[in-house]
Parts: C-alpha cells; structure tokens; sequence
C-alpha cells in the first residue's frame, strides 16, 4: 500500500463515487451519499496527515532525480506511442497542498451537510473534484498534470452553476470560459515543450535537464519566452493575476460556501503551484528576465485588491478581492527569486510557499465563516451610515453588535479577519513578512509600494469587523443564533493551523524549505 | 576566579529562569481568562492580580541583581561572548535564521519592572473599577495579552521580534480602546489606533527590512558594527523611528492617542500613559547605537514640536482624560526630543518617572470619573458629561486622598523640586541647551520650544486642578453625591504618588536638586558610548555644564505656568483682559480643535481615499469586466452567429446544397450520357482515378 499511497489519494475519491451510484442504485437515503463523501474524505485526510510525517522532504523534484529512486514515487507508461506516463510523486512543494487539500475538503463536505439540493450529485461532483486537485499536486507528468487540471474544471463549473447564488449561470460560465482559456495556452505552452525540447517527453523531470538546450524562433520571437508567456497566461488565470482577475469576485460570491472556500483555498494556488513546479525549473532564464515585471504585477495585485476591497460592501466580496491582494504577496515573494542576496531569495519563496499554505487556510476560513453569517440573516451586507442619503435609517438594514449575540462566532471572525491583516503571532503575518524582505532584497522601490497593502489590508477588515460586530444591536442581528458544535468543530482545526503557525512555523518551513531550495538552486544556475 | 566566574554564571542562569517566569505570568493570566467560565470570574480576577504581584515582585529581584552587579552591561550578553543568550530557533533556512532571543541589560529589567509594577497595580485598580462589566474576564484577559506583548518588547534581543511583539501591543490596545464597542465612538477610537500606528509600523518594517537587507542582522547587538554607509544608515534609522512616531503618538501621527480615552480609565493610565506609549522611546533607545546624527536632529525636532504642539492644545480642552492624553503626548515629546539630542539617560529617566506621576494622574481622574457616573447613578441622571471638568468643582474636600494624589503627581508633571519629575525634566531641559550651544544656529527652537511646553505644563495642570478640586462645585447636586473611592481604587493611587517623590530616585541622596542616587549610579554607566551619531563624553560634560541654567530656567517657566493658572483659574482675573482680545480668541479656538490636524487628515486623505476606492471598484467591475472582459465573450457569440449564418446559407446551404443541386442537376444532364456505350463509363473511370491519384499525390 505505502508504494501506491499517491495513486490512492488521487483515486480513493472515485471510489467514494462508485459507492454512491451503488447507494443511489440501491435507492438510499440522501443521508447515505454525505456519510459516503466525509468517509472517503476523512480517508484521504488520514492518509495525507500520515503522508506529511513519512515522505522524504529532502528530495528535491525540480532537479534530476532519476538516479535515486524517490520514496512514494510512481512511474509507469501510459500512452507509450506519446511518451505520456502515469507519474506521480510529492515533495515538500506539493505536500502542504495536498495536506490542505484534503483538510479542506473534508471540512467542506461538514459544512455542505445540510445541503438538500440534489445531494447525489453534489457530493459525487465534490470528489471529482477532489481527484482532480489531487492529481494536479501529484502529477510529474505535464500531461497527467493538464489532464487533472480539465478534470477539475467540470464538476467545478456544474457546483457553481447549480448550488450558487441568484448569478450562478452568469458566474459558472464565466469560470469557465475564463479558465478554459487559459487552458488554451497551458496546452500550446506544453505541447511546444514537448516538441522543442528534442525529448519528445511530458516527465517534468526530464524536461528539466532538457529544456535549456531548447532553441529556435516562432514569428522573430525566442521560442522558450513564448512558451513561458503561454504557460504564464495560463497560470496567471487561475492565481489570477492582474488583469485577469474579474472572474474571481464573481465566482466566489456566486459560489455556495463550501466551493468558494475550495476555490479560494486551494484552486487558486494551482496556479501558484504551476508556475513553481513547471515555469520556474523548466525556463530559469525566462523567468530570471520576467522576474521584474512579475514584481510590478505583484504590487498592483496587493494595491489593486486591497482598494477595491475597502470599496465593497458585500462582505463575501470583500473576501474575494482579499484573495487578490494577498496572492500579490505570493507573487512578491516569488520574484525575489532573482535576488542576488541568498537570504533575500530564501524569504521571498519560501516566504511565497508558506503564503500559499497560510492563506489557503485563512481564507478558507473566511469564506466558511461569511457562510455561517449568511446562513443565518440571508444576507451579508457591510453598512455604512454614510452611504445613505438618511444616515440614522441604515442600521436597520444591516449588522451591527453581532459580537453580543455570538460571541464565539466573532471571536473566530476576529482571529481570521487579524490574520488577514497579518497580525504577528497568526500565520499570515510571517509568510508576508517573508515576502517583503524578499522583495526588498531586489526591488526595493516597488516592495515599498507594495507595504502600503499592509496599511489597506488593515483598512477593510477593521472596518467591517466594526460595522458588524460592534455598535448597537441592529434589527436584523435580533434573529442571529450562536453557531452550532458541527459549525465549531468545522473552524477549530483551521483556527488551530493559523495559531500554531504564527506562533511556532519551523515545522513548515523545515519541509518545504529544501524543495523551495532546489527550484530556486535550478532558477539560479543560469545567473 | 574560577569560582567567582562559576557564582556569576549561577546567578546569571537564576536570573535567566526568573525573567523566563516574568515574561510567561501575562501569558498564563491571559490564557486563564479567556476560558475560565463567567460563574469565576470574580476570583479569576485576584488570580490575575496575584500572578502580576508574582512578576513584580520578581521583576524587582531581577532590578536588585542588576543593581548590585554594576559592571553588568550590554556588553556582558551580546556578541562579546560572556554568557550565552537563550536563543530560541524560530525560522532556519540556509542563510536567513530568525530566533527569540531574550536581551536583558539594565534598561531593559528597570524597564520590565515598571511595566509588571504598574500592570500590578492596575489591575488592582480594575477589580473595583470595573466591577458589575458583562465582560469583565474579557477584560483582565486582554490586559494579559497587553502586559505579555509589552514584556516582549522590552525583552527582545532582535528587531524582527521587537516588531512581532510591537504589533501585539498594538493589537492589545485596540482590543481595550474598543472594550466598550457598543459605544461607535469606542469602535472608530479603535481603528484608528490601529490603522495610524500601521503608519508607522510600515515604516518601521521597511527600516528592518533596509537594515537586514544591509546588515543581514536583526540582532540589536550586531547591527551597530555592521558599518553600513551613513546615508542608509540615517534612513534605516528614520524610518524605525517611524515606528516609535505611532506608538509613542509623536507629532504627526499623534492624532489616535487623545482618542484611544475612549478605552477605560484603567487602561488608559496603563497602556496610554505608562507603557505601550513609552514602548516607542524605549525602542529608539534601544537603537540609539546606531542612529545617525543626522537622524538625530530629525527626531529631536519632532519630539520639540510634539511637545509644544500637545502642550497648546491641552490647554484648551475640558474633557479631563483629553487633557492627560495632550499632556501624555507632550512628555513624550519630550523623551523623544531627549534621545535626539543625546540626553540618553534624562530620556530614560523621564520614562520612569513619568509612568509612575502620569498613572498616577489617570487613576486619579479614574477615580474622579467613577465617583461623578456613582453619583450620577444616585440621581438618576445622566445627562452632564462625567469627564467634563465644567461640570466638577470643589471635589477637594469630597475626595482628599485622590485629590492629595493627584497633587502630588501634578507637582512632579510640572516639574517642581521635591518630586521625581522635576529631576528628569530638568536633565531633559539640560540636555536641549547643551544641544543648542553645540550646534548653535537655527536649533534654539529646540529649547525653546521645550522650556516653553514645561511652562505650559504647569498651565494646564493647574488649570485642571483648580477646576476640578477648588472653587465652588459648578453642578451643586451632582457634587452633594460625591464620594471617595473605594480602597482597591486608592491603595494603587496612593503608592504610585509616594513613586513620584524625588527621594524615591536619589536614595539615599536627599538633595532635591541633585539627580544623583541610586537610579543615576545604576543607569547612567548603561548609557551606550559608541554610537554612530554623538560623541557621548562630549554630550554628558556639555549637559554637565547646562544643569544649573537648566534648573533656573525649569523652576522659573513652571512657576510662571502655575501663576498664571492660580490668576485665571482660581482667582478668576482676566490677565490683561485677554479674553476680549480677537487674537487670543482665534488660538485659543486652534487650540480647542487641536490645530484642526484631524480635521486635515479627514479631509485631505481619508475621504479622498474612500472615494478613490469607490471609483476603482467602478472601474474594475463595471468597466473593465463588464465592458472589457464581457466583450469578449459578446464578441464571441457574434462571431459564432456569423460564422453560423455562413456556415448555414454559405457553406451548407449554398456550398454543399450547391453541390446536391449540381449533382442534381448534372445528374439529369448526364443522364443523357447513360447511352449504355461502354468506353464512355472506361474513360470517365480513368478520369476519375487519374484526378484522385493527382490529388494523392499533391497531399503526399
């Protein structure tokens, strides 16, 4: 079992599929389909939390490895006329993912119990998914990796299309479309790989030691930057970097909870993860030369999503434009790759990975908590007196002194909210630290723009913590109800990761940090 | 010298597990009352108050340590080897490593001991003064976390957890400002707080950043001998004091500090008077090192207009706590100004004992405040303002201890012989004038402005004194009801006004003019002599030299405050029928509406601001997705459209119908050619296949 253990992560969900079409067959109750799900979740969970404590966190997968065999690792042919291999394998990269993905999922499938809507078919899209962002972490083989990175896109577009808000058509197919497109170029991107390198393989380790030979031009254009720009579209989509980032604030708000906390919290690192496993070993000079213009998209996306956040008065869009703004601090930090200084390089990625991990969890606690509140009134506006041509009328609209009719609901809140903002002592503080000091230790005069997202950060979750935990009491906040055990149960873990590592993040940045170090010794080998 | 070597490392180690204790007691408080069940709440409180007594009383065993070890200086425990500092592993990556590291020196245990002693003492204070609050456990918890993060900065032996712990602070008071956040004035007094410290807080961060990008160190110790160029060095320098400049609410960034009153007295006495706000000196003199002297003049420039900017607007204002706050950051303004003119040890100095006189001060007016809402309650009317010192009068008699304690506390505020204050306020005057005949020039606005705010100290002290306490109650029924407070409320009043004596820091010197003593032969070897910025031997002979004007010239200024006070206040003479004269009319106006600095803000930045972030919400949502991105997608199924319409009337209709309408039709032509005559079918056979094999043939 230990050899295969990936191979079950990946596929243990379409089990739990299979088993829910012999329950649907056998006409069992909806409670059946759930107990399923959380059983070949909380599997997996169990599994991965094993996985964190036994992989081998010194392999390094972005240099050649085929002399040592890697713990965990398969490799197997697949579709041998294309060279195209089932290759699957973790290193300190992707196994915070992985253990977020799981986490993750298996606290959504919690959240989604008292779902009553085609539950079927909610719960057997919902592993789907799970397969697919699973092998996306797995894959080390860019078209295992692409196939994975489809998978995923469909049971994606139905959740959002059919369990989302009043939007959810529009938001659905703009997901869609909007990733499709990206996908468009992840494909020509691999596709020119796979023919330039003089390979003719999709394994990304061989691409590795492939790739710099790869030489030639397309239309008066080195091939290897067009390959670049056309992966970098395409992960940019997903991050999303700016411009491509309007499909976000819509499709998290149209998402039901549990998606948005799964979109929020794990798809939008697969773009981060794409760029570091697959752009960043494959084209170091490429990325080397891109790096300062990374770094300009990077402070845009920390001052661009911060800004329009403070303007939102819809608290899950708030949430959403947050995203944005804190995957510009990954951005950052990933830029200071090029960073001539040792110690500069090492905060910024491993300070990019951690951020990766630490707002996977913050966010995904955010967006669990937004739905609490929006379970409860049915809507979750931020208000504000002065928006309002009569002041003293708009407390009746929204939240106001929720702190005193749920305490603990707003002590949670608080916690998530600070670590959004990045208050030390809670995860989010350290890896954005980190970022900084990597990018200053290259571009100082933009990471100086950039610290003024710390400032704007601040700016919209204390205002919206006031406006609805604080102040009197309002009409709508009469009818709000404590949260439930289930509901607490569903935020401690996370609560407790983001205390954990704000407090004590060694037990991080020891497994990612020799990953991060062989991506970064590859990237560096052409200065 | 074995053994005495092997004794001096059994006591360091002692020392080392007590100050572990020290640091850790807040923590336990803290954690103790965020689960204790509201059934305990009332013990869970002495439990927090006997954990603070613990600390202090360790705290003060560690300051005796020190005391009698005077050749244990900075030195003994940085980079020169000596003992090794309890480091503690926190991020290791090939080459950046940050680790916790405890910094214990003199400064940094006198500074523990004033943080856990007051800390102590208020929370004495609270068990009666917030007795009867829904969240009363809330409360002592947040004032653990607060004392935790405090004794975190002070212990802190590197930058980068000096702002980890700078920031907790921060967080800490916005929790207390914001304690009574039914109040909206509470929960806007809390953000703002936080938000003009992150001001400051960014700059901060970037001049670590600037300063390990250079140094590759957080460490305090090793920073000073990186030899780093000047000119970054002065950056670097600026740009933490930046950090100090929100903290320690220093001109421009002063504006939260009068506001953060919105908090409970107790706090307010605690974290806005005694330590959070000292936190900033503390660290700037932490970093004097390696402060450029260019970075100096700046900040001694700033303190001297903090302190003179505050010192004008409190004396106009009639909210009593609004007035301490003005008056807090005014004093330290002048502690800041100090460190910028080399005045290490009056810097210090003026710390202490402005902790013990000015939370002296908040208690009392706690104790003031909590008697007028107790009579208030009596009468079943709350319509005055219980803060508002118009509506006091004549409490003298009403409430001799508090008022005798806030005598005493304001006799030292104001800097008269006898009292602690007068010692450190007058090492500070020294230090500007000896600044002054150094550089000469255009820096005589420093003293200037120095002398001037200590005069206007006395002013609007005594203003407050004769208002509250003297003369005729101006609100008869309210003042019929008053009573002294109870003994939780008067014990910590009471010890920190015997603290305010001058005889308190010069034991067992008892000249009231002469700062020498205990406390002087303790701190004054701690004061760092190589340092990027002064020649300290030079500063130290040239304050030497200015002590005597220095004490003239104090004495005069806050004689001459205190006159002026007692003609207006309690005599009630219109000094030169002033109150007549438009000019005084309009400052006294700027004054009240504290230089319309807010007002500023509001108007130039914080409105402009939201507006721009409506504007870019607009332009993200509803122009560049909606327009922008949207065409695309519009554009698409127009295109699809026309490629239907072609693919459907052109290619299907037209072309392949075409074809079946061709075929139809040459069908019914070529039906003539079905004339049975076989070499007509053999030849277009040999047609057919010699066109497809030309077509073979041009594809291969």
């Amino acid at each position: 079992m230990e050899t295969n253990i990936l191979s079950i992560l990946i596929f243990f969900p379409l089990l739990g599929i299979l088993g829910m079409f012999i329950a649907y067959a056998l006409k069992q109750s909806d409670i059946v389909f759930k107990y399923i799900a959380l059983f070949a979740t909380s599997v997996q969970l169990i599994l991965t939390v094993w996985l964190y404590f036994n992989f081998d966190p010194s392999v390094v997968l972005s240099s050649d490895i085929s002399i040592n065999p890697v713990k965990f690792a398969v490799q197997v042919p697949w579709i041998e006329n294309f060279n195209i291999q089932y290759f699957v394998g973790i290193d300190g990269l992707s196994a915070p993912l992985v253990f977020l993905t799981s986490l993750l999922m298996f606290i959504c499938i919690l959240a989604s119990w008292n779902l009553s809507k085609h539950v079927f078919a909610y719960f057997a899209l919902f592993l789907l998914l799970d397969t697919g962002m699973m092998g996306v972490f797995l894959s080390l083989d860019f078209f295992l990796f692409y196939i994975f990175w489809e998978v995923m896109l469909l049971p994606m577009y139905f959740l959002i299309g059919i369990w989302g808000g009043p939007e959810r058509k529009y938001a659905a197919i703009k997901f869609f479309l909007y990733t499709l497109f990206g996908s468009v170029f992840l494909l020509l991107g691999m596709i020119a790989l796979y023919f330039y390198s003089g390979i003719q393989s999709f394994n990304l380790i061989a691409l590795i030691s492939a790739a710099p030979s790869i030489t030639g031009e397309l239309w008066g254009f080195q091939i290897k930057y067009l390959i670049w720009i056309a992966l970098f579209i395409g992960f940019a989509i997903k991050v999303p970097i700016f411009p491509f980032h309007t499909w976000l604030p819509l499709a998290h708000v149209e998402a039901p909870t549990s998606i948005s906390v799964i979109l929020a919290g794990v798809l939008l690192k697969m773009g981060i993860y794409g760029l570091l496993r697959i752009s960043y070993p494959l084209l170091p000079g490429e990325v080397i030369a891109f790096s300062y213009t990374l770094a300009i998209l990077a402070v845009i996306n920390i001052i661009w999503g911060a800004t329009n956040a403070i303007a939102q008065r819809d608290l899950k869009k708030m949430v959403a434009y947050s995203s944005i703004s804190h995957m510009g601090y990954v951005l950052l930090g990933m830029a200071a790759v090029a960073s001539t200084s040792p110690a500069g390089t090492q905060a910024g990625m491993n300070g990019a990975v951690m951020q990766m991990f630490n707002h996977g969890v913050i966010t995904a606690m955010l967006f669990l908590l937004v739905g609490m509140l929006y379970d409860r009134a049915h809507h979750r506006w931020i208000v504000f007196p002065d928006d309002y041509e009569k002041p003293e009328l708009a407390g009746e609209l929204g939240f106001g002194g929720v702190s005193n009719k749920m305490p603990i609901y707003s002590g949670f809140v608080m916690i998530a909210f600070f670590a959004g903002l990045g208050l030390p002592g809670l995860s989010g503080f350290i890896s954005e630290a980190f970022c900084f000091i990597g990018g200053f230790s290259i571009f100082t005069f933009l990471t100086v723009i950039g610290t003024l997202g710390i400032l704007l950060n601040a700016v919209y979750f204390l205002r919206a913590y006031q406006r609805i935990f604080w102040g009197e009491e309002s009409a709508s906040t009469q009818e709000l109800s404590e949260i439930s055990v289930r509901e607490i149960v569903i935020l401690t873990p996370l609560l407790l990761l983001i205390v954990a590592l704000g407090v004590y993040p060694s037990p991080l940045i020891d497994i990612i940090q020799p990953a991060v170090q062989g991506i970064i010794d590859t990237v560096q080998s052409v200065l | 010298m074995l053994m005495k070597r092997g004794a001096y490392e059994d006591k360091m180690e002692n020392l080392l597990a007590y100050i572990s204790v020290i640091f850790l007691i807040p923590l336990l408080s803290f954690l103790f009352q965020l689960i204790a069940p509201k059934s305990i709440s009332s013990v869970m409180s002495y439990f927090s108050v006997a954990l603070l007594f613990l600390s202090t009383i360790l705290s003060s065993m560690c300051v005796y340590a020190f005391y009698n070890n005077s050749s244990w200086t900075f030195a003994d425990w940085g980079i020169y080897g000596g003992l090794k500092l309890i480091e503690i592993p926190w991020v290791t990556m090939p080459d950046f490593h940050i680790g916790f590291g405890m910094n214990f020196d003199k400064l940094a245990v006198v500074m523990l001991f004033v943080v856990n002693l007051i800390s102590f003492l208020v929370h004495l204070y609270s068990i009666d003064y917030m007795k009867g609050d829904k969240r009363y456990s809330r409360y002592f918890a947040y004032l653990g976390l607060f004392t935790f993060s405090m004794n975190g900065i002070v212990l802190s032996n590197n930058l980068f957890f000096t702002f980890i712990f700078w920031e907790l602070v921060g967080f800490s008071s916005y929790l207390l400002i914001g304690f009574w956040y039914e109040k909206n004035s509470a929960g806007d007094a809390a953000n703002k707080a936080f938000l003009v410290n992150r001001v400051g807080d960014i700059g901060m961060f970037l001049g670590i950043m600037l300063l390990f990008v250079n140094a590759g160190t957080f460490s305090y110790n090793a920073i000073q001998y990186a030899g780093i160029d000047n000119t970054i060095m002065t950056i670097c320098g600026l740009l933490i004091f930046m950090g100090a400049v929100g903290k320690s609410a220093q001109f421009p960034l002063h504006v939260w500090l009068p506001d953060a009153m919105e908090g409970p007295t107790p706090v307010s006495a605690l974290i806005h008077a005694a330590t959070m706000v000292a936190a900033g000196v503390y660290l700037s003199l932490r970093i004097f090192p390696f402060l450029t002297l260019e970075a100096l003049h700046v900040i001694a420039l700033v303190g001297a207009i903090t302190a003179i900017v505050a010192s004008f607007i409190a004396t106009s204002q009639y909210d009593i706590k609004k007035i301490l706050a003005y008056s807090t950051v005014s004093q330290l303004g002048f502690m800041v100004c100090s460190i910028g003119v080399g005045a290490y040890f009056a810097a210090f100095f003026h710390l202490i004992t402005h902790a013990m006189f000015k939370a002296c001060l908040f208690l009392c007016s706690g104790s003031v405040i909590q008697a007028m809402h107790h009579s208030q309650d009596e009468l079943h009317d709350h319509s005055k303002d219980p803060q508002d010192i118009r509506n006091m009068g004549g409490l003298r008699s009403k409430m001799p201890i508090t008022f005798f304690a806030m005598l005493i506390s304001t006799m030292s505020l104001c800097g008269f012989p006898l009292f602690s204050g007068f010692l450190s306020k007058d090492s500070i005057v020294a230090g500007t004038i000896a600044y002054y005949e150094s550089f000469h020039g255009l820096t005589f606005i420093i003293p200037l402005f120095i002398i001037l705010s200590a005069g206007l100290t006395a002013f609007y002290m005594f203003r407050l004194m004769f208002l509250v306490f003297f003369g005729e109650s101006r609100e008869g029924s309210i003042n019929s009801h008053i009573k002294e407070s109870s003994f939780y409320i008067t014990a910590p009043i009471i010890l920190l006004a015997l603290l305010s004596f001058a005889f308190i820091f010069t034991f067992p010197n008892f000249n009231p003019l002469d700062s020498h003593g205990w406390f002087y032969n303790m701190l004054s070897i701690a004061t760092p002599y190589q340092t990027l910025g002064y020649d300290m031997y030079q500063i130290e002979s040239g304050i030497h030299h200015a002590h005597y004007s220095a004490i003239v010239l104090s004495i005069t200024v806050a004689f001459i405050g205190f006159l002026l006070a007692f003609l207006k206040y309690y005599l009630k003479r219109d000094i030169l029928s002033l109150s007549s004269n438009t000019i005084y009319i309009n400052l006294k106006n700027l004054f009240r509406n504290k230089f319309y600095i807010d007002e500023a803000y509001e108007y130039f930045i914080v409105t402009p601001f939201l507006r721009l972030s409506k504007t870019v919400s607009i332009i993200d949502w509803d122009y560049y997705d909606q327009h922008f991105i949207d065409f695309w997608g519009w554009f698409t199924i127009k295109l699809s459209k026309i490629s239907a319409v072609l693919d459907h009337s052109l290619l299907d209709q037209f072309i392949v119908d075409g074809f079946a309408r061709l075929t139809n039709r040459s069908g019914k032509e070529l039906q003539s050619s079905q004339n049975g005559v076989l070499q007509s079918y053999l030849f277009s056979g040999v047609l057919g296949l010699i066109v497809l094999l030309i077509i073979i043939q041009q594809l291969g």
